[in-house]
């Protein structure tokens, strides 16, 4: 009986998102090739480590020759950009010179995943769970406790949990390590070296979840004590239905349309890492990365995390748009 | 009004029912003292003002106090047994079975993430025990009683005119086969054409399905179509009762004299309504005697003290200081 209720979005309503994303994708493509040109300094320049005294004329002249920078800013050199976008070519980065920037950012985005997805599936169960609960009993201890405490939560800057974590657990008790993903030696793929990762994993994720699990209480809870005064819901209680028939049947599916927003919005983001508290706990993660981009100035790398950022959270924007269409038959029109 | 059914108990009985409100620790009496009973097939409707304790009133009998209501005192009967109205737990085998409720403004009260079958047929499986097959048979049967197709059952509530949603919800209230059918304002937020279409329609389910239909409702008009009794409330209490004809055509309480007065009719050439001078009275703070008193042209030192008692009168009831014996030189006096 439950699927009945389900049907799928109008293939119509699924291209134009679909057409949507497309084209903010481009644009999001386009915006970030003129960002990193308006900044000051000669792309040239930049590439032969910005000592110019030792540079010729005629060695940067041969450098622009080289990597197109003499050609037309528009459409040459913005079309190539998008054009090697497209096949997956983000340039050479600076820093770590010769390696392609896909590499470096392929090489850091699984321990991003691991940290900034396992904090969101943990904020997503626990935070939604306790909203819903809240919500539907509004008022009760327990809505009193989970709303103080998320809203404390909330606003305090996870770094700043991730250094009290570091401070308590990992210098005053010594229980969990305190930075790195790795201990020294360890061999990768084994059971041990799962076990340490995950030691490794334990305070960063605490640090991101907490910070993380006070906003989607927040918002089920409001989504839930919005549902439950609602008129379908004084039908529902008419009908007969006890309180869990009512919760499962009629309040849930209602008080997860603006939690399932929250949920894809905030997924764009775990490929971009948690900066700062990466950066608390050395974790080599896409976070570190941007950060030692930002000191050396490696504008490729930045370019190319950018872009990265700039298309998880279009994407995240295209799942959101077709899962509500899914779940709010009034959307799909 | 007491139309008894076979075995000589009237379907449903309201003894003496009084119900508060706790609001901030301050209890309020949202109905004081109202005694009726309706028999099987019988359509009555209540009328009155916003907060004269109609919707307080049906929302007892259906079992749907909030949980700040408390029964005061009285008792509700149905087919001679009392309901455990105060008790939200016992009331769920009684709801939808046996009472179910046409809620205002079907917008609202249906559920926008499911298909309207679906709500129909809900009942049906969860009260009935059918399968979901049986359920959406019994489902689209529904549809088509209440002059839908039942292909649009499909249909999800915004997909849905005004006067189609409240089609749905009059079939979803007739699901389980109720004794009691309360429609609350059910044709308010409805175009005049629609709303006869919907009265018309109630009309028809009810003698064809033998239904005692009480009907909530602040319009007169709607009264006349589709009632047999009418019981007028002011301030909590029952002020007049009686059959539609004779109240219509003689209106014994002063209010209810005015209500009818205050009603527009084109016909008589008559330009100026006659609004009822005053407000309703606060329920916080209720006047002394006769509720009405301050706004009544014919008010009498009795009437701000003494509460008039609910008595028989004619063929119907009215609770007025005007039509009890005990005031019988009063009464001259307000009459010359």
């Amino acid at each position: 009986m439950a699927s009945t209720g389900i049907g799928a979005p109008k293939s119509q309503h699924v291209g134009r998102i679909f057409l949507r994303a497309a084209v903010t994708l481009l644009m999001v493509a386009s915006l970030n090739f003129i960002l990193f040109r308006i900044i000051p300094g000669d792309p040239a320049a930049l590439l032969l480590g910005g000592a110019r005294t030792s540079v010729t004329a005629e060695q940067m002249e041969a450098q622009r020759q080289n990597w197109g920078l003499d050609r037309p800013l528009f459409p040459d050199q913005v079309v190539d950009y998008l054009s090697a976008s497209l096949h997956g070519d983000f340039g050479y980065s600076f820093k770590f010179r010769g390696r392609h920037v896909s590499d470096l950012i392929l090489e850091r985005l699984p321990a991003t995943v691991a940290l900034v997805g396992l904090a969101q599936f943990i904020a997503i169960l626990c935070g939604v769970m306790l909203g819903l609960y809240a919500g539907w009993r509004r008022g009760g201890a327990v809505d009193h406790i989970v709303t103080g405490a998320s809203l404390a939560l909330y606003s305090t800057p996870s770094f700043w949990l991730g250094m009290l974590l570091v401070v308590i657990f990992s210098t005053a008790l010594g229980w969990l390590p305190g930075y790195g993903a790795y201990s020294p030696g360890a061999i990768s793929g084994s059971l041990d070296w799962l076990i340490d990762y995950l030691r490794h994993l334990a305070l960063p994720v605490t640090a991101v979840t907490l910070g993380l699990i006070g906003q989607y209480v927040v918002v089920a809870r409001a989504a839930m004590s919005d549902v439950v005064t609602e008129d379908y819901m004084v039908t529902a209680r008419a009908k007969g239905l006890n309180r869990g028939q009512m919760l499962m049947r009629h309040a849930f599916r209602n008080a997860m349309l603006p939690v399932v927003t929250l949920i894809t919005l905030n997924l764009g983001y775990v490929v971009a890492g948690a900066i700062t508290v990466e950066a608390v706990f050395a974790w080599p993660g896409i976070g570190g990365l941007t950060v030692e981009a930002l000191n050396a100035r490696d504008y490729p790398v930045l370019q190319g995390i950018f872009l990265l950022l700039g298309a998880s959270i279009v994407v995240a924007n295209l799942v959101t748009d077709l899962a509500y269409g899914i779940l709010d038959p009034r959307v799909r029109q | 009004m007491i139309d008894c059914s076979q075995s000589g108990v009237p379907l449903l009985e309201v003894d003496g029912l009084s119900v508060d409100y706790g609001l901030k620790g301050v209890s309020l009496r949202a109905i004081d003292g109202v005694s009726f009973a309706l028999g099987a097939g019988q359509a009555v409707a209540l009328v009155g003002e916003s907060g004269s304790g109609k919707t307080t009133t049906a929302m007892a009998i259906a079992g749907l106090l909030s949980p700040n209501a408390r029964v005061g005192s009285g008792e509700v009967r149905y087919r001679g047994n009392r309901l455990p109205i105060d008790d939200d737990a016992a009331m769920r085998p009684h709801r939808w079975s046996e009472t179910s409720v046409i809620f205002q403004g079907a917008m609202n009260a249906l559920n926008p993430v499911h298909r309207v079958i679906k709500q129909i047929a809900e009942p049906c499986m969860l009260k009935l025990g059918m399968s979901c097959g049986e359920a959406t048979a019994r489902a689209r049967e529904l549809l088509e009683l209440v002059g839908i197709p039942a292909d649009r059952g499909a249909a999800y509530p915004h997909e849905l005119s005004g006067g189609m949603r409240q089609r749905v919800m009059i079939a979803m209230a007739l699901a389980c086969r109720p004794s009691i059918v309360i429609g609350d304002e059910p044709t308010t937020a409805l175009d005049v054409i629609t709303q006869a279409q919907i009265l018309k329609l109630l009309g028809e389910l009810r003698s064809q399905l033998n239904l005692a239909l009480i009907l909530i409702t602040h319009d007169l008009s709607v009264v006349a179509e589709c009632c047999d009794h009418v019981m007028i409330m002011y301030s909590g209490r029952i002020v007049e009762d009686g059959t539609v004809a004779e109240i219509f055509a003689k209106p014994n309480h002063p209010y209810t004299r005015l209500l009818i007065e205050s009603i527009p009719n084109p016909a008589s050439g008559k330009r100026i309504i006659r609004p009822i001078p005053g407000d309703p009275p606060n329920l916080m703070n209720r006047p002394s005697g006769c509720a009405f008193h301050r706004r009544c042209p014919s008010a009498m030192a009795v009437c701000a003290t003494e509460v008039p008692s609910l008595d028989t009168f004619g063929l119907g009831r009215v609770a007025c200081h005007l039509h009890q014996s005990l005031t019988q030189e009063d009464k001259v006096a307000a009459h010359a």
